[in-house]
């Protein structure tokens, strides 16, 4: 809604040029906060591929999909995973679908694919609530551009997906829908579900980002990699921290072997600054989430408390029925790192040291490191009872450890699930690859991906083991919260 | 730059004012301004002679005034300056809210393209350095009319500093001798407006409309270089002109279009300047000086009953004619400034550091805009008094009024007559005639073509000035000044002329 009105133009200041000539810095949506939250990372799962073949050669209809989708979701609804499921939304656009399909007119690949979008991402005329108070019964009046994306190629949208309040956390265990359960051990947390769900890469220029690059972006395929003894494999010495499992780290091990039995380079490089960047990240985002959140006053949308004796005690009493005390200490830690006797000693110096853990990554990159390899996670998964003895910002701390460095720096990367614990739980490796080299990153992460043969869920031996369970669980789990 | 000058100024004040140039400690208290205070740098302060208005009384002190200015001006644009949404002031609330307007969750500012060329314009017209990189900050704070919290601002990195204002008092015994006064333009810089709130005190409610939120701001700050109310007047009047002039906002204090905040302080000459107060939404040309004079002169009735200024906010009381302090910013507020992190910085160009290949879309280049600024008042009035050879306050006369400078230049170009009469007409006689019936230039009954041919007659001593005035006695509604205008043409023509088609012709030209 903010085209321009009259012939005025709006101004978007010339950008460097990328030396490397390469796509567009893979964007995450960023509907709440800048930089230092947002992550873009995921990988289309090959499946995807092979739907997409099934549906051109009609061996399955967008509609059939669809319905089968729609209840797959409502047998796994103990997983929790889902905030809204958009039923009818999804059938419409499934029948335009196959409408297409029948012309020979489809949008592309994605036409007829079934997607979920995390519930921090505005979907217009669906209920988008951040899992918090504050937006319950919200809708948006339009799509987050990475939604438009996905719609504009024809995909369904079954739902919106459960996750932490406004994001913040790294369990999707404190959102007021409650924890999200890990379809691999329904009793324990799948970390790596939300960050598989929740974030795309969209290799794209958005003309109401004002940051946005603004080099043109062509869509492009991922070629097979033949040649790998031009690739060279760089391993952070500094992720190599004592905290991390022996699996995780045995895993990891094994995957460098393997690049390099296949004829790539694999080196040990150093980014000093690493042991600073979960700091840095924190007074940082913790700054942004304050200013970010001011918006919400209880005034122009979502809710708003019953007190009307002035307007200061409606902001405050809106403010703290709609938020949680993750994102409250949020915003309190970032208003302090904002005072102005504080500003230089936090939020500046953060900024500086940023720089640097930046400039680390540039150094590696310019030694002639490709992609960087390293784990995801400090272990699988752990039992959610365990998970929630540590508070929510100490369990950030510890568990993005490894995947926050990249988002001071503006990198691309993407987790790859490799093999499954001795618990049967799902470990995944990092790639981190150069800036503006998505095509170059997730080729070699495809490479890798079909090299390791990361095992199928079965869902159909859980949905019998766990559905008479259910209804138990349903008790239990209300009273962990 | 400021001149070192002792200047006169505001007769009839019991005040003296030293040299602008004068005073550069940093005494006790906040000094009015900036930090740019220390610039001012001039020893030769304790030397200069002061002038004082009338002689001071037993026990009484001289005190000189500084005043400082923040100037705001909507910039004349289509749409606001992060959204699409259209600027018009007279339209349903919130009928012109855009999702961003609003602040929904995840919307996002996109720069308009055209408040950044007023910007630039204003800057090149204040004779400002205007910065290639400038950068965007939030200034957070809660208020009903800010949706989201904050504002975007330009605090640390403006898009133009260091420029100056020339403006011109009246001075002299009988004010007759104009002066020019400059004020320093410390910065300029792009900003949000906010909304509207109007206060229903019946329901014990607040009604907010958000039309104006978004809307491109222009804030020009002004050292405190003035020292009085007229000279703030007069600097603000001049700016008024120059941004009409270019176009770059309509600048009608009456609706809004310019809002003057004021930073007052006073202190003995010779002395560091004293506490300032800051003077909020002097919102009308009218008041405006007089706001300021209260000020200063409840400062000094303070000080002088042993009192202390307090470094607060005042808002003029228009009903009351008095400043009052304001509730609302009791306490300092930490703005909590933080760089806009939805903006990248801003990049300018000039013709030496355009990137070869790069689409003029998409860049200013800031040498185009200096070709293309239109004439500035001051070049206007030099060539008024270089062509016309009229005095510089009839200039600024016939540049004051909105509508006047075209209608003297249509009448010069149609009559014969000197050009100083015609300006002596204009100013006085029309002009004089427009202000008693209140009406605008553009509602005159009189042409400039008709005004034109009078003057012809009159050059051509057809006429007498005497008849020429009834000639605009009959315009105001005079019929029987009609006759003796008759007879005067029946007595120019020598008796030949036929008063029935006399009376006809000039009927028909005095109606047109």
């Amino acid at each position: 809604m903010w085209w321009r009105v009259g012939h005025e133009d709006h101004v978007g200041p010339d950008p460097p040029r990328s030396e490397w000539n390469c796509l567009l810095r893979a964007q995450g949506g960023r509907e709440d906060s800048r930089s230092p939250c947002s992550r873009g990372r995921g990988v289309p799962r090959p499946a995807c591929i092979l739907v997409s073949a099934a549906l051109k050669q009609g061996q399955v209809t967008p509609t059939e999909l669809c319905q089968r989708c729609l209840s797959l979701i409502k047998k796994t609804k103990f997983l929790n995973a889902y905030i809204t499921v958009s039923e009818e939304v999804a059938l419409k656009q499934a029948e335009e679908s196959e409408k297409r399909y029948k012309k020979g007119h489809s949008l592309g690949d994605l036409d007829g694919i079934p997607v979920a979008v995390k519930d921090n991402f505005s979907t217009a005329g669906i209920e988008t609530t951040c899992a918090s108070n504050m937006l319950k019964g919200y809708v948006p009046p339009y799509n987050a551009t990475v939604v438009q994306k996905l719609l504009d190629q024809g995909a369904l949208l079954m739902g919106k997906t459960n996750l932490d309040e406004f994001a913040m956390g790294s369990g999707s265990t404190d959102g007021i829908f409650g924890p999200v359960k890990n379809p691999w051990s329904y009793s324990k947390q799948y970390r790596e579900k939300r960050k598989q769900k929740s974030h795309g890469i969209l290799a794209g220029h958005d003309p109401k980002d004002s940051t946005t690059i603004q080099d043109p972006v062509k869509p492009f395929t991922l070629p097979s990699l033949t040649d790998m003894s031009k690739l060279c494999i760089g391993i952070p010495k500094e992720y190599l921290t004592p905290e991390l499992s022996s699996e995780v780290q045995s895993l990891w091990s094994k995957a460098a072997n393997l690049f390099e039995s296949e004829g790539a380079k694999v080196i040990e490089v150093s980014l000093p600054h690493t042991s600073y960047s979960i700091v840095c990240y924190h007074v940082l985002c913790t700054s942004e989430v304050a200013s970010n959140m001011a918006r919400f006053d209880g005034l122009e949308y979502g809710h708003r408390c019953d007190i009307d004796v002035s307007t200061e005690a409606m902001y405050a009493a809106t403010r703290r029925e709609g938020f949680n005390d993750v994102v409250r200490g949020r915003i309190l830690s970032g208003n302090f790192f904002l005072l102005k006797e504080n500003y230089e000693n936090y939020f500046v110096k953060a900024q500086k040291v940023r720089r640097l853990i930046a400039r680390d990554f540039v150094n590696v990159f310019n030694s002639g490191v490709d992609v960087l390899l390293t784990p995801t996670t400090l272990s699988e998964a752990v039992p959610h009872t365990e998970f929630i003895r540590e508070d929510n910002r100490t369990r950030s701390a510890q568990d993005d450890l490894f995947t926050q460095a990249v988002n001071m720096a503006g990198l691309p990367a993407v987790s790859v699930p490799m093999a499954l614990s001795s618990q049967g739980l799902p470990i995944g490796l990092q790639f981190i690859g150069r800036a503006f080299c998505d095509q170059q990153l997730l080729t070699v992460a495809k490479w890798f991906e079909k090299q390791v043969q990361f095992p199928v869920i079965q869902l159909q031996e859980l949905m019998d083991d766990c559905s008479s369970v259910f209804e138990n669980e349903k008790l239990a789990s209300v009273s962990l919260k | 730059m400021a001149t070192p000058v002792l200047r006169w100024c505001c007769p009839g004040r019991r005040w003296v004012f030293a040299g602008i140039g004068g005073v550069s400690r940093h005494g006790r208290g906040v000094p009015t301004g900036s930090t740019s205070s220390g610039k001012r740098g001039q020893s030769s302060v304790a030397q200069q002679p002061l002038i004082t208005a009338q002689k001071p009384r037993k026990g009484e002190r001289e005190w000189a005034a500084v005043v400082g200015l923040e100037i705001h001006a909507q910039i004349a644009s289509n749409s606001k300056l992060f959204s699409g949404s259209q600027v018009d002031f007279a339209a349903p609330p919130n009928s012109l809210v855009s999702f961003f307007d609003a602040s929904l969750p995840g919307t996002l500012p996109v720069l308009n393209r055209r408040c950044v060329e007023a910007a630039v314009m204003t800057g090149l017209a204040l004779d400002c350095h205007i910065n290639r990189r400038s950068l965007f900050d939030r200034k957070h704070y809660f208020y009903a009319d800010l949706p989201a919290g904050y504002q975007i601002t330009q605090q640390r990195l403006p898009i133009a500093v260091n420029g100056s204002l020339a403006y011109s008092v009246c001075v002299g015994k009988r004010r007759s001798q104009m002066v020019t006064r400059t004020a320093r333009v410390k910065q300029i810089q792009l900003e949000q407006d906010s909304g509207k709130s109007l206060h229903d005190s019946l329901r014990s409610q607040t009604l907010i409309d958000l039309n104006r939120a978004g809307v491109g701001l222009l804030e020009v700050v002004l050292e405190p270089d003035m020292s009085c109310g007229e000279e703030a007047a007069a600097a603000v009047r001049e700016l008024q002109l120059i941004l009409q002039a270019l176009g770059t906002s309509q600048a009608n204090m009456a609706e809004g279009q310019l809002r003057v905040d004021a930073n007052i302080s006073v202190h003995n000459p010779g002395e560091p300047l004293g506490i300032r107060t800051e003077v909020k939404n002097l919102n009308s040309a009218r008041f405006l000086a007089k706001a300021i004079d209260y000020e200063i002169q409840r400062q000094i009735n303070e000080l002088e009953n042993g009192g202390k200024i307090l470094n607060e906010t005042r808002s003029f009381d228009y009903k009351l004619g008095c400043t009052v302090p304001m509730r609302d910013k009791e306490g300092k507020q930490d703005y909590r400034l933080m760089p806009e992190p939805n903006l990248p910085p801003l990049l300018l160009y000039d013709s030496g550091s355009l990137p070869p290949g790069t689409d003029p879309q998409q860049v200013i280049n800031i040498d185009q805009l200096r070709e293309q600024l239109p004439e500035l008042p001051r070049v206007t009035r030099e060539k008024l008094v270089q062509q016309y050879g009229m005095l510089p306050e009839h200039s600024f006369a016939l540049l004051n009024e909105v509508g006047l400078l075209e209608f003297f230049q249509n009448v010069i170009k149609e009559t014969r007559a000197e050009p100083k009469k015609v300006t002596s007409w204009v100013l006085n006689t029309f002009l004089g005639f427009l202000k008693q019936q209140n009406l605008a230039v553009s509602e005159s009954p009189v042409t400039p073509s008709a005004l034109a041919e009078l003057l012809d007659l009159l050059d051509r001593k057809a006429i007498s000035s005497s008849a020429a005035k009834q000639v605009t006695d009959v315009k105001k509604g005079n019929p029987r000044a009609i006759n003796k205008l008759i007879g005067l043409v029946r007595r120019a023509t020598l008796g030949r002329a036929d008063p029935t088609v006399i009376k006809e012709v000039l009927e028909r030209q005095l109606s047109s």
